[in-house]
């Protein structure tokens, strides 16, 4: 677009695009798909991993150019060439992850994200603009905190601040309550649909939950494998037809039902103290025993030392004193040992903590076996073609969907990179397995199938350590809860047995 | 490119087809280094320029001098083999995510340990005294980046700096010892050790005059190669240099991989060393620190730390080192100019990097 031609008229607009189809190299990610936003609404963009979605609002944003399609924003036509044309238009776009910069205060990420900062930034005038800006908005945020130092929540309010202060009018939102805690993505959604409602605002809204979009949006559209799989007014749809929209005809995997008994101890925690990586205590004195065929849940806001206990049971941290035994031997995760107890781990964010991105999807399912028959002869010498047919074997057993096994694995969607994580680690026999936020981000195939996985695996007389933030999965699955907050474990209950209030009351700590 | 990826019998028909498709990689990692190469002949073209001398001779005579004849050819692939052999002690590493660029400091400890082992058996068969002098100068020289690594592992220091610094340590312990207790008494104007002998010499390849130093490399080179690629100790090495995290939930201990990899990393810069006293020098001194160590660093980049790259860049480096001679002959220029060429690939080179997966049609059809 030439900018600077007309201005688009204040207020909101809608947008529509067009018959868009984004092909990548013979694969085309978006087939014909319409996306029609109207002005003035909160419209809400389904779909499972890999159906499109991002795709189809990276052509919008013009971070991708469409093969073929066309963009009308307003009621004109326009090209969106790279992402300055959309923000010029007026479209801003909220990531999944924060792309503030932490050690700045929020005034001044607000301030940093214009187009024109001057070489001499005025500050005293900047903050009495932005505390008059601020005046009109609905969420109130602290200017003078640095961003390290704010919680989640806030955060995520930042960035829609931040849209709102660059002057964007049309707000797309990927998955924006993913790193909020339910209330805190009541609050934020909240606002935000009352500010579509007093106009002035568009937003189209990636997510995957359901219950949100109920709750706060007008209209749908669901995407499948690329295509336009349904649209309409949410109130004229239930919950199961969107998912019947989402998942087409694909089963999801049922759940076994819990069986067996518990039986001796396999893995004890005594004791067991970590730091984080500024120092301080982040694991406080924790005893914990699991039994074969049980699965504990630990419970917990996200930062209360969840995730420096998975690292030391994974071998990724050093415990500062205690002791892990399993099976009544000391355990300090070495490889030996992780074979001999048949230690499985599914850990949280599975690119980051369990796969090497570059290396393929046959070499990532292998790291657990590699040097050993048959991927080894004579064990050091790797035979590429057991690594092929084992994991064509596993790609198939466990529906990964990957072009092929020779595919770098970072190129894999979310969930197919946990589900490579999970061909690997629930293979074989499993002992012992610690699975830390198994299902965060994926959609329901893909936690149906991790679901399915981890009981099956207690079933079969595997201890189950769960350590997760989303507390419908923990009382879903567990036999046995447990609370953890500052480090400590404060509370304990069977599962079947637990007050949600009192659970909730010692999450916050009280 | 995407991080969606349909069904899988959408994927199947979406593997990439054409020859652009199917080798865009691999292209890339020749077209990238070969465009930076040009670049910085372009730019040390002008560099020449500006001396009021031609170019286009200086091309010519660059030519001539590393590839023309038998003569320069020799030259070349004589240079070459210490470059292929501290290009490795700089490429091993690279695949465990650490930049080593201590193996001039490898080479000097391995030349010195070569040299002493040899001094130390003086009625032995030059057979064994060579054999002797190669595991000397191996283990001396996979002992001191073996240092780098464990200071890295056990005491948080940062291994580019330590082994760079550890070049000044090698460095000064030589040039005690060989103005010191290893003098040899006949040395006047350049203070060196006693000669290990002609005998011990390692002599040349048949036919030629280049010496066995070059073979060392090439067979050092592929085993690194398929050390990596196709061992399950390679296995695990690229695990962990790709993601820590990834190796230590499956068990691996990086501590053992990291000394490993530089021991054997810091063998093949000594190898350089041992192969520099017994088949060129003849015994220890300062003539040593000739910079090959500092030079295989370069190669090793542009080699992308790929060991069996790494040997015809060494060749390629080798000839420009050994069009020097001809191009202070011929063109007058200081004989300094080629390690300004070397400057300049070596900035290109690093900068060449941010082009990988930018290049429009290498990625396939729009």
């Amino acid at each position: 677009m030439i900018v600077g031609e007309i201005p688009q008229p204040p207020g909101a607009f809608g947008i529509d695009a067009i018959a868009m189809t984004m092909r990548f190299g013979d694969f085309t990610a978006l087939d014909n798909v319409e996306l029609k936003v109207r002005a003035g609404t909160l419209h809400a963009l389904l779909g499972e991993n890999g159906a499109g979605k991002s795709t189809l609002v990276k052509c919008i944003m013009g971070y991708y150019r469409a093969t073929e399609g066309q963009m009308i924003v307003g009621d004109r036509e326009q090209t969106i060439a790279n992402p300055k044309d959309a923000h010029a238009l007026g479209l801003g776009m909220v990531y999944q992850h924060f792309t503030l910069v932490p050690a700045m205060t929020v005034a001044e990420n607000l301030v940093l994200a214009r187009d024109n900062v001057p070489a001499v930034i005025d500050w005293a005038k900047e903050k009495k603009d932005l505390a008059a800006f601020l005046s009109r908005m609905p969420f109130k945020v602290p200017l003078g905190a640095r961003v390290a130092d704010i919680s989640a929540g806030e955060r995520q309010k930042c960035e829609i601040l931040k849209q709102l202060y660059l002057k964007r009018r049309f707000l797309i939102l990927d998955e924006p309550t993913s790193v909020l805690t339910p209330g805190e993505a009541d609050e934020v959604l909240g606002m935000l649909r009352k500010m579509v409602e007093n106009g002035g605002l568009t937003i189209l809204m990636i997510t995957h939950k359901f219950r949100e979009v109920m709750a706060f949006a007008d209209e749908m559209t669901i995407l499948r494998r690329g295509r336009l799989a349904g649209k309409g007014p949410v109130r004229e749809l239930t919950p199961d037809a969107m998912a019947r929209a989402m998942i087409g005809a694909e089963e999801l995997t049922i759940q076994p039902p819990r069986s067996g008994e518990a039986g001796g101890v396999r893995l004890e925690l005594d004791k067991l103290n970590a730091l984080d990586d500024a120092g301080a205590v982040a694991v406080n004195d924790v005893s914990l025993s699991v039994r074969g065929g049980e699965i504990v849940g630990i419970a917990g806001v996200s930062g209360n030392g969840q995730r420096q206990l998975v690292e030391v049971l994974a071998g990724q941290r050093e415990a500062e004193s205690g002791e892990i035994r399993v099976a009544g031997e000391a355990y300090r995760a070495s490889r030996e040992e992780m074979r001999r107890h048949k230690m499985s781990l599914l850990p949280e964010e599975p690119l980051k903590n369990a796969c090497v991105g570059g290396m393929s999807v046959a070499d990532n399912v292998a790291f657990r076996e590699f040097d050993r028959a048959p991927f080894a002869k004579g064990g050091w010498w790797l035979d590429r073609a057991a690594f092929r047919s084992d994991a064509e074997r596993k790609i198939s057993r466990y529906k990964i969907k990957t072009r092929g096994p020779d595919m770098p694995i970072a190129a894999l969607s979310g969930g197919n990179v946990q589900r490579a994580v999970l061909a690997r680690e629930l293979g074989g026999d499993v002992e012992v397995l610690i699975a830390a936020n198994p299902c965060f981000g994926l959609d329901f195939a893909a936690v149906a199938q991790i679901h399915a996985e981890i009981m099956a695996a207690r079933n079969r007389g595997a201890a189950v350590l769960l350590v997760s933030e989303d507390l419908d999965e923990l009382l879903e699955l567990s036999d046995r809860l447990v609370v953890m907050f500052h480090g400590r474990l404060v509370y304990e209950a069977h599962a079947s047995e637990a007050d949600l209030t009192e659970v909730g009351r010692h999450m916050a700590g009280h | 490119m995407t991080s969606e990826v349909a069904d899988s019998v959408e994927a199947a028909a979406a593997a990439p087809t054409g020859f652009l498709g199917r080798h865009g990689a691999t292209i890339e990692y020749i077209l990238i280094p070969g465009a930076a190469l040009a670049g910085a002949l372009v730019v040390f073209g002008i560099f020449v320029a500006l001396f009021g001398k031609n170019p286009l001779d200086l091309y010519f005579y660059m030519y001539q001098g590393a590839f023309g004849t038998w003569f320069s050819w020799q030259n070349t692939l004589t240079r070459a083999a210490p470059l292929i052999l501290t290009a490795l002690c700089t490429a091993l590493p690279a695949q465990l995510g650490m930049v080593i660029i201590g193996g001039e400091g490898a080479l000097l400890i391995g030349a010195l340990s070569a040299t002493s082992m040899a001094l130390a058996m003086p009625s032995a068969p030059p057979l064994a005294v060579q054999f002797a002098m190669a595991a000397a100068g191996m283990t001396g020289g996979g002992l001191w980046i073996m240092l780098s690594g464990g200071l890295r592992q056990y005491r948080g220091v940062n291994e580019t700096i330590s082994s760079l610094l550890l070049v000044y340590v090698a460095l000064a312990i030589l040039n005690h010892l060989v103005e010191g207790p290893m003098r040899d008494p006949a040395s006047l104007n350049k203070p060196s050790t006693r000669e290990i002998g002609a005998a011990n010499m390692i002599g040349s390849i048949p036919g030629t005059e280049v010496h066995w130093g070059l073979v060392f490399g090439v067979i050092a080179a592929i085993a690194c190669y398929v050390l990596i690629y196709h061992t399950t100790f390679g296995f695990a090495a690229r695990v962990a240099g790709g993601n820590i995290r990834a190796a230590k939930i499956v068990g691996l201990s990086v501590g053992n991989l990291i000394l490993t990899i530089c021991f054997l990393a810091g063998s093949c810069a000594g190898l350089a060393g041992m192969v520099e006293v017994a088949a060129v020098q003849g015994r220890t001194n300062a003539n040593l620190a000739a910079g090959y160590g500092f030079t295989g660093i370069l190669v090793a980049f542009l080699a992308r730390q790929n060991p069996l790259a790494v040997i015809p860049v060494a060749i390629l480096i080798g000839g420009i080192g050994a069009s020097g001679g001809l191009l202070q002959r011929r063109l007058g220029l200081p004989d300094a100019s080629v390690l300004v060429l070397q400057g300049i690939i070596f900035v290109f080179v690093l900068a060449s990097d941010a082009l990988y997966g930018r290049i429009g049609f290498l990625k396939g059809k729009p």
